[in-house]
């Protein structure tokens, strides 16, 4: 398969079909092994990692799960759609700085990706839409024992997978769930949840992982610790904690919509205004007034049937799908012009807000006097 | 209403920091004081791929599978820092159980067959050595195949 028929359609993640996908965007969960006694892509030299990957790549391609794949090495691939890759969280961006001697192998659904040589020899990881843990848990359980049964792994019976950083030894496993939560960024009480769920010793990040903003109100949440606890227990653990902000999220929503309902509508309004004017946005600015679209869809503001629409464009505008889209190189201000033309034809099927019949401010209480 | 974008510095400002991120880059920053002194005087070398204590220390990564041999007693207190246990409790790959439940059968034979001998039960030892045999050569079978699909 080429890399312009992979990426020809939304990756299967982005819609919003899975179970809890109102506020759990995806959810993924991936394992970190190496082949025994071979320098980490790290440390290798430049022919080691070539002669692995040679060595790896159809192994992986040859799995049932990727029957219909998208592989290739890093360098065969330009620079734009590596971009694309890491925009649909395919690939990591340590993994799109990677040229000769690195490689990835996706299945036609994007649903499951291998990088070879990343930061260990390989990364397996399968990604959903909703609330999945522990369905995905299976298929990258089932995955890694189809590759186990031709390659060595590293393991050491006291200390698990062995890989090239500490923090990843032991299972080699990070589950995680992208959670959009704008209810609590709005009310304020984003900050606790961060706090609480770091002490249970579970991270909180970005959008695109370690190191990046929560763009959009979205945060990711995933396992900390890999080394003296069962795939299992640690995925029971993640599933659990991500039910309780769910319900916080709900929660939040609810007690904004009876206390302050115009400052709600208020975004949502703005956020679609915007949108549907605007002639040149950032990526920014969009993702996170796509967020409070988002939030009212949920809200029943606007049609369930908006929902394909606005999570496809969570993805259509970052960077490099305005780019793709194209097909020729922009300039940041292009790109700006280009996202907002393609957000207000997307919007353009979904009528405004209609918040005419919806409860006053008050509340329903009488206004004295 | 106060909207919080969290950019990185504002969620600095807010005090929402990223745990991992930082909880991480304080372990290996501490590396830097107490424990680093104990590698150091260590200064060893992974023999089956050359990287070094001082290697580990730049980046926080290791070599090869077999680094974490070579740095095992320095990287104990590392790991129990760092996660819930020091002993790994989930999956087995399927091989390495078997080398596993293949190296303690051969350990139990070679107890058997000693004790036969001393015990000059030789027709028992005859039987014996012939499982030991048998086991060997099977493992060298399998050795072979996974040689051949590492290269």
């Amino acid at each position: 398969m080429k890399i312009d028929d992979l990426l020809k359609s939304p990756s299967e993640w982005v819609k919003a079909e899975g179970p809890n996908s109102k506020i759990i965007m995806s959810s993924r969960v991936r394992f970190a092994r190496n082949i025994r006694d071979h320098p980490f892509p790290g440390w290798a030299k430049k022919a080691e990692r070539q002669k692995l990957l040679e060595m790896i790549q159809p192994v992986v391609e040859s799995l049932p799960e990727m029957a219909d794949h998208f592989g290739d090495s890093m360098d065969n691939i330009s620079a734009i759609h590596k971009q694309v890759l890491v925009e649909r969280h395919l690939i990591s961006r340590e993994h799109a700085a990677k040229n000769v001697g690195s490689g990835v192998v996706i299945n036609d659904r994007e649903t499951i990706s291998v990088m070879v040589n990343e930061e260990d020899h390989l990364r397996s990881q399968v990604i959903k839409s909703g609330l999945q843990l522990k369905a995905i848990y299976k298929i990258i359980d089932r995955v890694d024992t189809e590759l186990e049964e031709q390659l060595d792994f590293a393991f050491s019976p006291k200390l698990g997978y062995l890989t090239a950083c500490p923090t990843n030894v032991g299972t080699g496993m990070r589950g995680s769930a992208m959670l959009h939560l704008p209810g609590m960024v709005l009310s304020d009480q984003i900050n606790q949840v961060v706090q609480a769920v770091n002490k249970l010793g579970l991270a909180v990040r970005g959008l695109y992982g370690e190191g990046t903003e929560a763009l959009g109100n979205v945060f990711q949440i995933s396992n900390q610790t890999t080394l003296g606890e069962k795939e299992a227990e640690v995925i029971e653990r993640l599933n659990k904690v991500i039910l309780q902000i769910i319900e916080h999220e709900e929660n939040a929503r609810v007690t904004l919509l009876e206390k302050k309902p115009k400052l709600v509508y208020d975004q949502i309004g703005r956020g679609y205004g915007i949108l549907t004017n605007a002639h040149t946005i950032s990526s920014k600015e969009a993702l996170n007034l796509l967020s409070l679209v988002r939030m009212g869809v949920d809200l029943e503001i606007f049609p369930g049937s908006a929902r394909p629409t606005v999570d496809e464009l969570f993805i259509l505008s970052q960077p490099a799908h305005v780019q793709r889209a194209a097909a020729r190189k922009l300039t940041a201000e292009e790109r700006d012009i280009l996202r907002a033309e393609l957000i207000r034809t997307h919007l353009a099927a979904i009528s405004k807000p209609n918040l005419s019949d919806r409860p006053r401010t008050d509340g329903g209480r009488a206004e004295p006097g | 209403m106060l909207k919080v974008d969290l950019c990185e510095s504002c969620a600095k400002e807010k005090g929402v920091q990223e745990a991992a991120g930082f909880s991480l880059a304080n372990l290996l920053a501490g590396l830097g004081t107490g424990e680093e002194s104990r590698i150091e005087a260590a200064g060893v070398q992974c023999p089956v791929c050359g990287f070094t204590q001082a290697d580990f220390k730049k980046t926080g990564r290791l070599g090869c599978s077999g680094c974490w041999e070579a740095f095992e007693a320095s990287l104990g207190s590392l790991l129990r820092a760092m996660h819930k246990g020091d002993h790994h409790v989930g999956k087995v790959p399927v091989r390495a159980a078997h080398t596993l439940a293949v190296s303690n059968k051969m350990q139990e034979l070679t107890e058997q067959l000693e004790k036969a001998v001393r015990e000059e039960k030789y027709e028992d030892a005859a039987q014996i050595r012939d499982q030991i045999h048998e086991l060997e050569a099977k493992r060298k079978k399998s050795a072979d195949t996974t040689t051949r699909s590492a290269e």
